[in-house]
């Protein structure tokens, strides 16, 4: 995918074929497109609840150059950014704590496997009932829906790592806290990473089906007025948007945090 | 040979005098193991890992410890690192009883146990770090070590960049920067080709003579005990006890082509091998 995993081991061979898939991907998209701006002018459906590429990309524009969209993205991205590092201390925490205390991964590790069933969104009313809806109730959504899956990645972490490590760091010296900053969080990296991104990902999800529900201006909230407005055009632009926030958190942290651990540990594909 | 004309290494690099002062400021320390034993008990049954091991080493002496996988080898170094409680005798080192682990004994395993995650630098820095050295003082120490062990230029490769051969070096240096006094050497070379392993043996033997360092090398290869030991202990499996003892007193650096060194091999060769007999014969429940 990238040219930086590319370099060291493939063959020049490898490297000239490496166009083809993106040539085939941008055909794959360009009919996809054509197809859709066919139907949109065939006059099947009104054009309000079925409008065509073009006029989504109008909406875009009109929503980005308003500064509404921008100012949405930023409300949403400030809560999951929040919520997630709030789920990043106490997962960690948490996660340490259930792989290396047996006593609490036999008891509080099951509620945590239950918890982790259920989709964030559900401890939404409660959050309501408790909090009020406001923005604590949507950062609770959040921190819910990454919680227990950075949970489960760092105990899952922690579990698999090589126990002559903590040995080898032990008789080095290593003792208390540092034992779990300076060797069984670090050697748990590579597993903790999917529950990261994982938990990255479903708190994305939350906050948008939360955001739903609260009237200040969001990206799950454009969504929503869009359809008060009935306008499927924004309805769309927003999900493009929606979709282009998560891609860019993938591709702007995760990918390349995922990268750098594979290429230091020599973990190649 | 003498060894005070390769003690002070550090001479001529007055930059970190005082640093590699401190540094090479303990030398070995005696070991003194009285009857111990060690019985595992797995589901009710009880298996003798060892037993009545009694046993005295110098300070700064090298000692191999040979014997057939099983024989409990593994388990004594893990009591004398304090990782493991002996369930009966008593463990001093330096005359002070050991109680848990601690970095005056460091272990070097055959898969090197290295952090994949740091780089030779930082591997080579982290019990110094755990020390609580400043960053300062702990590369410069760091970089010292590397340069001993010949991986000048390879301070920031991680593990998996490095040989076999590369990585037991850095684990060498990574244990030997804390300054320990004892090194519990767990077959460390086991996983080695022949040529690399010789040429490990002779680096080894340099760096010791030049530390003087207490040396615990276990190894189930005869020529790799009488090439490095001061003195071989053949042990014999189930339960692991001592069968027989070998002053080595052939001079160093010693060279794997010495007549007296293949002489010495055979010798300790027949003791394991009768050793090995008798443990057949009695099928192993000679207790």
């Amino acid at each position: 995918m990238s040219a930086l995993t590319m370099t060291s081991r493939t063959t020049p061979a490898a490297e000239r074929a490496d166009w083809r898939p993106w040539l085939r991907r941008g055909v794959f998209y360009l009919a996809l497109l054509a197809v859709w701006e066919g139907l949109a002018r065939s006059g099947l459906w009104p054009g309000y609840l079925f409008p065509g590429p073009l006029t989504v990309l109008g909406a875009l524009w009109d929503g980005l150059a308003s500064g509404l969209f921008v100012r949405g993205a930023l409300a949403s991205l400030q809560r999951i950014v929040i919520g997630y590092l709030i789920s990043l201390g106490i997962g960690t925490l948490l996660g340490l704590l259930l792989g290396r205390i047996r006593v609490l991964d036999e008891t509080l590790g099951s509620l945590v496997m239950g918890l982790q069933a259920l989709p964030s969104v559900c401890w939404l009313p409660l959050a309501i009932l408790w909090l009020g809806l406001n923005e604590r109730a949507i950062l609770f959504v959040v921190v819910m829906g990454a919680l227990f899956s950075i949970t489960l990645g760092v105990e899952s972490g922690v579990k698999n790592t090589p126990p002559h490590y903590v040995q080898a760091a032990r008789n080095l010296g290593a003792r208390g806290p540092a034992l779990y900053t300076d060797v069984i969080l670090p050697a748990a990296l590579p597993a903790v990473l999917s529950g990261l991104k994982q938990g990255w990902s479903f708190a994305w999800r939350s906050l948008m089906a939360a955001e739903l529900l609260y009237y200040t201006l969001s990206l799950g909230n454009l969504l929503q007025t869009g359809r008060d407005l009935n306008d499927a055009a924004q309805v769309m632009a927003v999900m493009v948007m929606i979709i282009a926030v998560g891609v860019a958190a993938d591709q702007l942290v995760f990918t390349p945090l995922e990268r750098r651990t594979r290429e230091r540990w020599g973990l190649h594909r | 040979m003498s060894m005070l004309g390769a003690l002070p290494w550090a001479v001529g690099r007055s930059k970190d005098r005082t640093q590699a002062g401190a540094l090479n400021s303990a030398s070995g320390l005696s070991l003194r193991l009285e009857d111990v034993s060690r019985v595992f008990s797995h589901h009710g049954q009880t298996v003798a890992a060892l037993t009545s091991i009694t046993l005295e080493v110098a300070a700064g002496e090298f000692v191999c410890l040979l014997g057939p996988s099983g024989c409990g080898k593994s388990t004594l170094l893990n009591l004398i690192a304090g990782l493991d409680t002996p369930t009966t005798g008593a463990i001093r080192v330096g005359g002070q009883p050991v109680e848990g682990p601690g970095t005056d004994r460091v272990l070097l395993f055959q898969e090197a146990a290295l952090f994949p995650w740091l780089d030779v630098q930082r591997n080579v820095e982290f019990g110094l770090k755990q020390a609580g050295l400043p960053p300062q003082q702990r590369a410069a120490i760091a970089r010292q070590w590397i340069e001993r062990v010949n991986l000048t230029g390879f301070e920031r490769h991680y593990v998996h960049q490095l040989s076999g051969g590369m990585r037991q070096r850095v684990a060498i240096a990574r244990a030997l920067a804390i300054d320990p006094a004892m090194l519990l050497m767990d077959e460390p070379f086991g996983a080695l080709d022949a040529l690399t392993r010789d040429r490990l043996h002779q680096e080894l033997e340099t760096l010791w003579a030049a530390t003087r360092k207490t040396v615990i090398f276990v190894t189930h290869n005869v020529r790799e005990a009488v090439a490095l030991g001061d003195r071989v202990l053949v042990f014999s499996p189930r339960p692991g006890r001592i069968v027989g003892e070998f002053h080595i007193d052939l001079p160093r650096p010693r060279s794997l082509e010495d007549p007296g060194l293949v002489t010495r091999t055979a010798e300790v060769m027949a003791v394991l091998r009768a050793a090995d007999a008798d443990e057949r014969a009695h099928g192993g429940r000679g207790r």
